[in-house]
């Protein structure tokens, strides 16, 4: 936190007049995104107690939503897939956005120009991302076999044409796009190690890899766990890339949970069971955030 | 979760540092010589889809897929980029897109930066319970809260408008928590003179701290317009009409309408793309700030 401007607590006067000026500054960004944004998260608890379709009637069916979950195929279906996604993309992504950020952090001539190249999938559009990879992708011309066929491999899998291998052509594409955005943050956070900690950890004689153990690792911790916090939530709210991609098949190998909100609320009008779904969604991403924090700040005392 | 738990302070991206400049020269030529291995071949494969994207838009439909593969296109088709327009609205969809990125970029600029003011300089009850409530909606996914919002939207008589990508996205808490950072930075005696010359904190914001947050503000608009150009999942929930199509949503049109059309669907990925790359290649500096200063996406 900033300083803030001195206020005398007794001054009355002053505190309406701030509170007067602080609420108009805020007031219209806060208008938009309490309609748009805190109103639906409290809306979405009440209407995943409803069987709310298309025609807006509703009646409270108390857990009968949940009931219907629990007994759901698809939607185990989906969750199982959106923790297969999780639980690769989040290490892959770590360690490839890690690894980028600790080559570029290196006085070398051009890494600015390298910047710039891991960034650029970032900023480009799931759409042409999505079709750009499935042409790659493509089982028989693909360059994709087509170069795993050179080295060697006789029967180069399937991607998105087969159930077993489509969602890590999924979990590839994703990491191949947000690893050059979270390696932005950890560069940020090299940038704030004292150089003088590699110097004295030289001096004694320590190697690179104990360096990075010692010096590195523990210097990043801030940045490690902000990343990981965001990278989950990402992880486990994946949709549109795999929308694109694959639209959840082959059968459904990919349904993931983003996506079965998408098709039981936008495709079979069901917002009432597709609300129980979503607070599913909500729940674990809120509470692995949760989790998460306190973990850290157990550790950090 | 605490509001300062989230802010972690990243500095701007300088120029790398020289860790362990030391003896030892041999070792380190031939350490510089693997990064750039490395660094080559890391570059190669983020590159490789983009360089297929180009090459295939160049293509005749046919040599699209070849084995072997080609990597250069032989003849160059640059006819594709004038029968894509004839093929498809793209003029339609560019232009929607365009409006709505403007529009969106305009109004989170301006609210966000006003109101990231108030949360940064304005003491006042309630301020840092009212920021805990924007910190909080990171770890909540929209994904979560579409379904809802959209019940919401159409009570409005919003949905199928353009009107409802710009509420989607006009409001959202990067551009508090962005310029809120930046903020905090600018030294608290500039307004205390300015306040002691009795300027209002409406004058403080307009006269002082816009003008010195140029480059976040800039960071910001940047940010936005690529958010709002490359948002699929909006559009395609509230945008029915044909005619209200962005490009994500035309492009994907395109796609499945015509799936056979190889080198089209190339060409066609290939002007989704450009705007939002020229205009990332030119306030790249901001673009990376941004990023780094928040840690945060639209």
């Amino acid at each position: 936190m900033a300083t803030l401007p001195r206020t005398r607590p007794r001054n009355r006067r002053l505190v309406s007049r701030n509170t007067v000026a602080g609420w108009s500054f805020i007031l219209p960004n806060f208008v938009g995104f309490a309609v748009l944004t805190l109103l639906p998260v409290v809306v979405l608890f009440y209407v995943a107690f409803t069987n709310w379709n298309v025609f807006g009637v509703a009646d409270w069916t108390g857990t009968a939503n949940f009931r219907r979950m629990w007994d759901d195929a698809s939607f185990w279906t989906a969750l199982r897939n959106t923790v297969y996604y999780a639980v690769f993309h989040i290490p892959l992504t770590l360690a490839a956005a890690l690894g980028l950020a600790l080559l570029l952090n290196r006085k070398l001539r051009g890494v600015r120009f390298f910047r710039t190249v891991a960034f650029f999938p970032y900023i480009t559009s799931i759409v042409a991302i999505a079709v750009v990879w499935n042409q790659l992708f493509s089982p028989e011309y693909g360059p994709i076999n087509a170069l795993l066929g050179a080295v060697g491999v006789d029967n180069p899998p399937g991607w998105t044409a087969s159930a077993t291998w489509s969602m890590p052509a999924v979990i590839i594409v994703g990491t191949w796009r947000y690893m050059g955005y979270y390696m932005l943050l950890f560069l940020a956070g090299l940038q704030t190690i004292p150089a003088q900690l590699y110097e004295a950890a030289e001096t004694d004689g320590a190697a690179p890899w104990q360096r990075f153990v010692h010096v590195t690792l523990p210097g990043l911790r801030h940045t490690t766990f902000f990343v990981t916090v965001l990278l989950t939530i990402e992880s486990f709210k994946v949709f549109d890339l795999i929308l694109v991609m694959t639209g959840g098949g082959p059968g459904q190998s990919t349904l993931v949970l983003s996506q079965y909100i998408y098709q039981k609320g936008f495709e079979e009008n069901q917002f009432g069971y597709a609300s129980a779904v979503s607070i599913v969604l909500f729940a674990i991403c809120f509470g692995i955030t949760v989790i998460q924090f306190m973990v850290n700040k157990r550790r950090n005392s | 979760m605490t509001a300062t738990d989230l802010s972690t302070p990243v500095p701007a991206i300088a120029v790398p540092g020289n860790h362990g400049t030391s003896a030892r020269r041999v070792r380190s030529r031939a350490g510089r010589l693997v990064g750039y291995a490395a660094l080559v071949l890391a570059a190669a494969g983020l590159l490789l889809p983009f360089f297929w994207m180009v090459v295939a838009s160049l293509k005749t439909n046919n040599d699209v897929f070849t084995i072997p593969i080609t990597w250069l296109p032989d003849p160059v088709v640059w006819r594709n980029y004038l029968d894509i327009w004839q093929r498809s609205d793209m003029t339609t969809w560019l232009g929607n897109t365009l409006l709505l990125s403007v529009i969106v970029t305009f109004l989170q600029v301006f609210t966000g930066s006003f109101a990231a003011y108030g949360f940064a300089r304005v003491r006042f009850p309630g301020r840092n319970a009212l920021f805990l409530a924007y910190v909080g909606t990171i770890a909540v996914p929209w994904q979560s809260y579409m379904i809802p919002q959209f019940i919401l939207m159409s009570k409005l008589q919003l949905s199928n408008t353009l009107w409802s990508i710009v509420a989607i996205q006009a409001f959202g808490a990067i551009g508090v928590f962005l310029m809120k950072q930046f903020y905090e930075t600018i030294p608290e005696e500039l307004s205390e003179a300015a306040r002691v010359d009795g300027l209002s904190e409406y004058g403080i914001y307009r006269r002082i701290m816009l003008p010195l947050s140029r480059p976040a503000l800039a960071s910001l608009a940047l940010l936005m317009f690529t958010t709002t150009w490359n948002d699929y999942l909006g559009p395609l929930i509230y945008l029915r009409s044909p005619e209200l199509r962005t490009i994500q949503l035309g492009l994907n049109t395109f796609i499945s309408q015509y799936n056979a059309e190889y080198a089209l669907i190339m060409t066609g990925s290939v002007l989704s793309v450009l705007p939002v790359a020229v205009i990332f290649l030119l306030g790249q500096r901001y673009f990376i700030e941004g990023v780094a200063s928040t840690g945060l996406k639209g």
